[in-house]
């Protein structure tokens, strides 16, 4: 009975047999393609690094490898000559995990408080003091560009991975405080009431009540922030220079250099790093991931 | 009596702490939102040059701005790239969204490849999406090879064609997030009504077209207004797929910003090209907020 009601939901019930298996078969032959659309780039960057130079140069990207080696990962990652330095492409990834995680864990846990204390402990202009938070959120970073780098320069951290984390968690926090603010406001106040009765303050409260609610959220702000601070270039090219820089920024400064002779093997296998650490998020948390994109771009 | 009168001072932060706590964000919202933009908008009509220099040098920046012809271009390239980029990502976003509705098998697995683009960055997406389209080493390589020995696919060396790369790559890159939230909103859709529709002997792509898409109308907004946020702000893609060139075909408003800012030492100029942007980030976003504020408030109405 429960399989009846489900098949007159079904939208390609409609029509005779044939005409059901036509439609499904164009349905499952457009996905097909689309994914193979969506998929060919990391299938070609794979695969060219694995290739020796001479081949991709022989016979350029698309084409089918003869001879593989890991070489080109191990040179990419460790001794690959880039801006005067022989430290592979390593040196730049661990800058940009130097910079993302203390970022992402600050910008986190600012939210959360912040969300807390906006959605359950209202006071006067608390709605001003949401929105101009949460202004930080559409604000282009060009508008802020010359300002830090004056700001950076004046306290010390010009050109150091310190400054980054700077900039990076004062941007996130918009982004974390409307998130938690507006799942927070999903909690009902007469929990936070009877526990305000029982003589519980405010950091009691968001102990015991809160933070076991948090889970969800705080997975949302993490992945987020992670990626968002990870795959971010324009302040890192502006704000740091030469073994400074976080890997996008090394990315773009010897793949997008027209001269000299170009490695593409080693490029493939540097940039499947530089993507590989959201990617991995991005598989292991891919539900709370479009949760975040849900919540953040609808509201 | 005396301690009800005067609370002791732990009391006293006590009945504080959720302002307190909010101070730092507040305060370095308030540096970052409010000092920084209007710092940036004081360098932008200041007599700056390579080094800021506050004296008041009042709007010749910004004429010189709309005289020169990079701008011009880069702004163009905005409007024709900001409008194929979200109508082509909203149209791939709701094929697929369509196509996964379908009750077909591995949902989830479906969904996954066509989101995991944006997990990627845009400089790793330009630099791949660059190769592939480069004449030596993309597709038309791939074609003389075997055996079209005229295949001739060369946009992305073509001034003519380079912007359309562009909006490719940035399709491919953001059609996963249309059909993510446009394939939520088919989810929310009442089957009651779909099931009529059904009975009335309507076709599935009619239903889709007269019934479930018009209802979801409010998401298509929303989305929307996302996309042209992202198109306004587009500078990664551009920088890692074709540095703005060949010549000027596909300079976009921010990277003059950056050029004008970090290599021609023109910070007043960059500063007032920085202005214009959020002036475009003003005219998208603005409108949306009062709309979805009056909605709201009707809502609230409708219901009380």
């Amino acid at each position: 009975m429960a399989e009846n009601a489900q098949q007159a939901f079904d939208p390609l019930a409609t029509g005779s047999r044939s005409r059901q298996l036509r439609s499904k078969s164009i349905v499952y032959a457009l996905l097909c393609l689309f994914a193979l659309l969506y998929l060919s780039p990391l299938l070609i960057i794979l695969m060219n690094s694995y290739r020796p130079l001479a081949e991709i140069v022989r016979e350029g990207f698309i084409s089918g490898p003869e001879a593989l080696s890991w070489r080109y990962w191990v040179e990419a990652w460790g001794s690959f000559c880039l801006a005067g330095s022989c430290e592979g492409v390593s040196r730049y990834f661990n800058n940009t995990l130097i910079m993302t995680v203390p970022a992402t864990i600050l910008s986190t846990a600012f939210g959360v408080v912040n969300g807390y204390a906006l959605s359950k402990w209202r006071f006067r202009y608390d709605t001003w003091v949401f929105g101009l938070i949460t202004l930080g959120v559409f604000l282009p970073a060009q508008m802020t560009l010359l300002p830090w780098a004056f700001v950076l320069g004046k306290i010390g951290l010009s050109n150091s991975l310190a400054g980054l984390v700077l900039v990076h968690t004062v941007q996130g926090v918009s982004f974390t405080t409307l998130f938690c603010r507006n799942y927070f406001v999903a909690v009902p106040d007469d929990l936070i009431k009877a526990a305000r009765i029982d003589g519980a303050g405010f950091w009691r409260i968001f102990r015991r009540i809160m933070l076991p609610l948090s889970p969800p959220i705080l997975i949302v702000c993490v992945i987020w922030q992670f990626t968002g601070i990870w795959n971010e270039f324009l302040y890192g090219a502006v704000l740091t220079s030469g073994s400074n820089q976080p890997i996008t920024s090394a990315i773009v400064a010897f793949s997008g250099s027209g001269t000299g002779e170009r490695h593409y093997n080693v490029e493939a296998a540097s940039v499947i790093f530089a993507a590989l650490p959201p990617l991995f998020i991005y598989i292991i948390g891919g539900k709370y991931f479009v949760r975040g994109l849900t919540s953040g771009a609808v509201k | 009596m005396q301690k009800v009168m005067q609370p002791s001072l732990g009391e006293r932060i006590s009945r504080w702490t959720p302002q307190l706590v909010l101070v730092p964000t507040l305060a370095a919202a308030f540096v970052y939102v409010v000092i920084f933009s209007v710092w940036t908008l004081w360098i932008s009509v200041s007599q700056s040059t390579l080094l800021p220099n506050m004296a008041y040098g009042g709007f010749g920046e910004y004429a010189a701005l709309w005289k020169s012809k990079r701008w011009i271009v880069s702004y163009q390239n905005l409007f024709l790239f900001g409008a194929l980029y979200v109508l082509g990502s909203l149209f791939v976003g709701t094929l697929l969204a369509i196509l996964i509705d379908q009750r077909v098998r591995f949902e989830s697995v479906w969904r996954t490849i066509f989101l995991y683009p944006l997990a990627i960055s845009f400089i790793v997406t330009g630099t791949v999406w660059r190769w592939i389209f480069h004449p030596q080493t993309g597709v038309e390589r791939a074609l003389n090879d075997m055996g079209w020995l005229s295949a001739n696919f060369d946009w992305i060396t073509d001034r003519d064609m380079a912007l359309y790369v562009v909006v490719f790559t940035g399709i491919w890159h953001a059609s996963g997030f249309a059909m993510a939230l446009i394939l939520a909103g088919l989810r929310s859709v009442d089957g009651d009504l779909i099931k009529a529709a059904q009975i009335d002997g309507a076709s599935m792509p009619r239903i889709y077209r007269k019934v479930v898409l018009p209802t979801i109308w409010p998401i298509f907004v929303a989305v929307t207004v996302v996309l042209l946020q992202f198109a306004i702000k587009t500078y990664d893609l551009v920088v890692a797929l074709t540095q703005g060139g060949p010549g000027v075909a596909t300079t976009v408003p921010a990277i003059v910003v950056y050029d004008l800012m970090f290599e021609r030492g023109q910070i007043a100029q960059g500063a007032a090209a920085a202005v214009m942007i959020l002036a475009a980030l003003a005219i998208v976003l603005v409108p949306y907020v009062v709309w979805t504020s009056w909605r709201d408030r009707k809502q609230g109405a409708a219901h009380g």
